[in-house]
């Protein structure tokens, strides 16, 4: 079956792709560190902190909306929905799982935009945390399903047991099935950092890309998603500048890479034991 | 007289305890409701912002003004065409990789290698899916900026949902179905063709279905692959280039200044409206699936 070194050679391609690049005229650590990225400048800056800061500052903020959500929302659907109204939000959080991120990010320019100006009185509404909630609710249903799959792998017997004791829905599932759980909670967090991490359109749009370090949730701020999106179209083909995009990606890719490797391998840890 | 307490009655910790739970339980459907009103609220603001622009003619009509008037027929064409090719990539390579997982694989590390990056395949961000196209589909292979490219660069992006999708409807089938066929002699291949792939046909339809709502929807990965920002006609093979949906919507939004304000919702309302009934569509599918499976 062909398709197998398909997805083989994808891998191979993107990895070699990126590294092809790396080894032109650029200092890792200036990237990593430097604190301008003045890529049309010259000399030109290739300095990715200001993209790395941004980045990190709208995936805390996308954590702290997303992960109270999304695990409320799979605690409530997995333990204590029943029937028809179990389906329903099923349906809904898949929904909200559709919507494509263009959408978000009009939503996020047209719409939250100007509700963040006039709630904090500031000068404009596309700012990290504008790009930090929509990409919240952006990852909550991929983390509300993975949260509620950990939810249903704890055995049923165990609940059963601590309600012999006496035990209420909420000591169950405080005491019992969120100490089972855990591992699976800790994977279902790690990937939405992922989803936040590598969403691009939704927050080129909300975050008002603005080429510095954020110091406060109120400022505009660039990821590297939106950077590569932003400036893959105007740089010249194999330029420097170019070629620097393609590192910005290979990095992108292998953060992703070792999150993902993270969760499962924290997944199947729990298995095994 | 006495009365004596009834043994049934919950002590004052029991109560406590019970009341506590309520407690919980309620703000557990609040914040799950809190997060599902962003989806009424965006279907809302969009119904009422973008409705009154959706005239036929707005699907009919070229685009004018950069977009800033006229309607959005050559995107509408484009992200048609673009879907489809991506589909007509991606379904025969997942359908493939979901057979060979699901029916030929034995347990071993290659399994698990293949596995893995399936999984992560699925957690590649968009724009890096961009950047891969661009390297391999628009320059080493030589497709240039066109639908070819634009559509295989999706395929790549959506092939593990394909996959998966397929291979857990492959598993879905009872053993005993294959050990059945088996016994009347038939080969592997046999069975899989005509007793695995018909019994599991709901779930691959699930597949393709969310295989359209990626394509249709995902920005980065057609923007420097072969989407444009104005074309006013329709494509008419696979190497024009064209415009799509997602990236109109993206440049009216954007990049063109005055536009009218119904304009970017009139567009985003008709994405979703493609996205969400290709969905109630999978859901109406899975549903009738569980009702007729009868193992």
């Amino acid at each position: 079956m062909s398709a197998i070194l398909f997805i083989a050679g994808i891998f191979l391609f993107i990895g070699s792709q990126g590294m092809e690049f790396a080894w032109n005229r650029l200092s890792i650590t200036e990237l990593l560190f430097g604190d301008r990225w003045e890529p049309t400048a010259d000399p030109p800056r290739y300095g990715a902190w200001p993209l790395i800061a941004g980045t990190a500052w709208i995936t805390a903020v996308a954590m702290l909306v997303a992960v109270p959500l999304s695990f409320a929302a799979a605690i409530y659907v997995g333990e204590f929905a029943k029937g028809k109204q179990r389906e329903w939000l099923k349906v809904l959080i898949e929904l909200l799982a559709a919507i494509p991120s263009v959408v978000w990010g009009v939503i996020g320019l047209q719409v939250m935009g100007p509700i963040l100006q006039s709630v904090f009185g500031l000068q404009s509404g596309l700012n990290v945390l504008n790009a930090g909630i929509i990409l919240g609710l952006m990852a909550a249903p991929i983390m509300t399903t993975i949260a509620e799959d950990a939810l249903k792998a704890v055995p049923e017997s165990y609940r059963e047991a601590a309600e012999a004791l006496g035990a209420t829905r909420w000591q169950v599932v405080r005491k019992v099935v969120l100490a089972h759980a855990r591992p699976g909670l800790s994977a279902a967090v790690l990937l939405g950092i992922g989803r936040a991490f590598g969403e691009t359109i939704a927050v080129l749009m909300a975050s008002g890309h603005r080429l510095m370090p954020p110091g406060s949730v109120f400022d505009s701020a660039a990821t590297i998603t939106a950077t590569i999106a932003a400036e893959l179209g105007e740089a010249a083909v194999d330029g420097d500048h170019y070629q620097v995009l393609f590192v910005l990606g290979l990095v992108l890719f292998l953060i992703t890479f070792s999150i993902n490797l993270l969760a499962d391998w924290i997944v199947r840890g729990r298995r095994r034991a | 007289m006495t009365t004596v307490p009834s043994p049934f009655l919950p002590t004052a910790h029991e109560a406590g305890a019970y009341r506590w739970q309520s407690l919980v339980r309620f703000l557990f459907l609040s914040l799950t409701v809190l997060l599902l009103v962003p989806v009424l609220g965006i279907l809302g603001v969009l119904v009422v912002e973008g409705a009154p622009a959706m005239t036929p003619s707005f699907f009919l009509d070229k685009p004018s003004k950069l977009g800033a008037a006229g309607g959005i027929w050559p995107a509408l064409v484009g992200t048609i065409w673009l879907t489809a090719v991506a589909l007509m990539v991606a379904l025969p390579l997942g359908v493939a990789a979901a057979i060979y997982l699901a029916e030929y694989a034995r347990d071993n590390w290659l399994t698990r290698l293949i596995n893995l990056a399936i999984v992560n395949l699925a957690g590649v961000p968009s724009i890096v899916h961009a950047l891969f196209g661009v390297g391999a589909f628009v320059y080493f292979l030589g497709f240039g900026e066109s639908i070819l490219a634009a559509s295989c660069t999706l395929a790549v992006m959506t092939l593990p949902v394909v996959i998966v999708a397929t291979r857990e409807s492959l598993q879905a089938v009872p053993k005993a179905f294959r050990e059945a066929c088996w016994n009347m002699g038939a080969s592997r291949w046999q069975t899989i063709w005509n007793i695995v792939l018909p019994n599991s046909v709901s779930g691959i339809l699930t597949g393709l279905i969310l295989v359209v709502c990626r394509a249709v929807g995902e920005t980065a990965p057609i923007m420097f692959t072969g989407a444009v920002f104005l074309r006013m006609v329709a494509p008419e093979s696979v190497f024009d280039r064209t415009m799509a949906l997602s990236f109109h919507l993206y440049t009216v939004s954007t990049q063109v200044t005055e536009v009218p304000r119904a304009i970017p919702f009139a567009v985003a309302l008709t994405l979703i409206l493609v996205v969400l009934s290709m969905n109630a569509l999978a859901i109406w599918f899975r549903m009738k699936l569980r009702g007729r499976k009868k193992w």
